[in-house]
């Protein structure tokens, strides 16, 4: 008999995989990647910045609304950050410029727990309101310096580096506050409601 | 959330309780492996208590190295779902890749994988629930694999919804499942297939080697009129290319699906 151990059993036998990152905070289960992939579960949307706008609503049904123009008036932030794809890729160090949530929300009033975000397209996503704001989340219009691309969530996504990156929603148009969780596109489609990857949080029930 | 590993999934009213992912991964058994082209090979495993899945899902598969290092990446099944616990993948070797070789050229028929899944609900085709409709398929290369579970189960339930298949590769050598694909086509039973090389072509070929075109995808696919299912599947330059002319045909774009692999991965 052996004692029971920490480490896994050899399943795959003469697998051994890339050399191991070395200081690197990689979440588990993730590799790193240096492209961009795309994924999206339909279409790109064509949006122009000219008919881009974001609307807040709160629980009240009270919206505020911004502009292309009103979001570039805003005080502008350039996080640096590591990215997450629940398909197992990370990405270190992406740059993007952007307006912080903290700012964009700093005068709504609401008491809600959690919000959904909603991207022209059609695609929707749940988050908790504590995980958009304390310098956690931007919407995001500029990558390495570049206007963002159309596929890459153009002309402005939401960006929550530290959930999996299926929580910037790309295409961004609307945040709806909510007193109550509620399952955005892939959460409805067995997707974690967090989406911790540090927890390794991918699948209803992690 | 209420799985438990190996319970069945229960059968309810609910999206989240059919979607679901089964907690925890289980121990599957590469049983067979077969060549599909030079750079492609589709994996048998068994997996007790495989809990069945949709056409155009997805399983997660875990490596495990001889120090505990793991790998785990997503491939699509290639398999129809038939109650027999076997499932199929079909993978294609990425240059350089760190499991996609492995699994190809390496991976010994007995031995043991980790799986978990199946997973995803949104890029699939269910003939008890989709049949009717008139379905196209959009290949890119190895993206014909989930698309290959949906018409094979069409095949198996014995179902006649019209189906249209382009397939776009780069030469004959990259097709997948071609004499399968063949076969489904001559059935007379409303599939129909249209292969395109964007590369190489044989001296006696009709069409130049060129990426799908405009005309093409019009000629081939559906009229937006009839408002068909849409899946496209593929590299992501495909998918935005092939989804981009869709829409301007006229495709609702909330009825067109996209599965798209990136640059890398592996």
């Amino acid at each position: 008999m052996t004692e029971p151990s920490e480490v896994p059993p050899a399943l795959t036998p003469g697998f051994h995989g890339r050399p191991r990152p070395d200081g690197v905070a990689l979440p588990p289960g993730q590799y790193v990647e240096d492209g961009f992939p795309v994924l999206s579960a339909g279409p790109t949307p064509n949006v122009g910045a000219a008919t881009w706008s974001l609307t807040v609503t709160t629980e009240a049904g009270a919206s505020t609304s911004w502009t292309w123009a009103d979001l570039m008036a805003l005080p502008q932030e350039t996080p640096t950050v590591d990215i997450h794809c629940v398909t197992r890729w990370s990405k270190f160090g992406t740059r993007w410029k952007g307006v912080s949530l903290d700012v964009l929300l700093a005068d709504v009033e609401s008491t809600a727990d959690f919000a959904m975000v909603g991207s022209y397209g059609g695609y929707t996503t749940n988050l908790p309101v504590a995980d958009l704001l304390g310098g956690k989340a931007w919407i995001a219009h500029t990558f390495d310096g570049k206007p963002l691309h159309p596929e890459h969530g153009g002309p402005a996504r939401l960006l929550v580096p530290h959930l999996y990156f299926w929580k910037s929603a790309k295409w961004v148009r609307s945040l709806t506050l909510m007193p109550t969780d509620k399952p955005g596109f892939w959460e409805r489609l067995g997707y974690h409601d967090l989406g911790d990857p540090w927890r390794e949080q991918r699948y209803q029930g992690d | 959330m209420t799985d438990q590993v190996g319970a069945e999934p229960t059968a309810t009213g609910r999206l989240g309780s059919r979607y679901a992912v089964r907690s925890g991964w289980q121990v599957a058994t590469l049983v067979g492996r077969r060549a599909e082209s030079p750079s492609a090979a589709t994996l048998v495993l068994d997996v007790p208590g495989w809990p069945g899945h949709q056409p155009g899902q997805h399983v997660d598969l875990r490596l495990t190295a001889g120090d505990g290092y793991t790998a785990e990446r997503s491939y699509s099944l290639a398999s129809a779902p038939d109650g027999s616990g076997r499932i199929e993948v079909t993978v294609q070797r990425v240059v350089d890749g760190e499991v996609s070789p492995y699994l190809v050229d390496s991976f010994p028929v007995g031995s043991a994988v980790e799986v978990r899944g199946p997973v995803g609900g949104w890029f699939v085709w269910d003939p008890a629930r989709d049949a009717g409709t008139p379905v196209l398929l959009l290949a890119g290369g190895s993206g014909l694999v989930p698309l290959m579970a949906m018409a094979r189960a069409r095949r198996d339930a014995g179902d006649r919804t019209p189906f249209r298949l382009i397939c776009s590769v780069r030469t004959d050598q990259d097709q997948l499942y071609a004499d399968e694909v063949a076969g489904l086509a001559a059935r007379g039973d409303g599939f129909e297939a249209r292969t395109i090389f964007t590369r190489a072509v044989s001296l006696t070929a009709l069409r130049g080697p060129r990426r799908l075109t405009d005309s093409e995808l019009a000629a081939w696919g559906w009229p937006p009129e009839l408002e068909p299912r849409v899946y496209v599947c593929g590299p992501t330059g495909f998918v935005e290319t092939v989804s981009r002319m869709l829409v301007a045909q006229g495709h609702d774009p909330s009825r067109v699906r996209t599965e798209r692999f990136g640059p890398a991965g592996g």
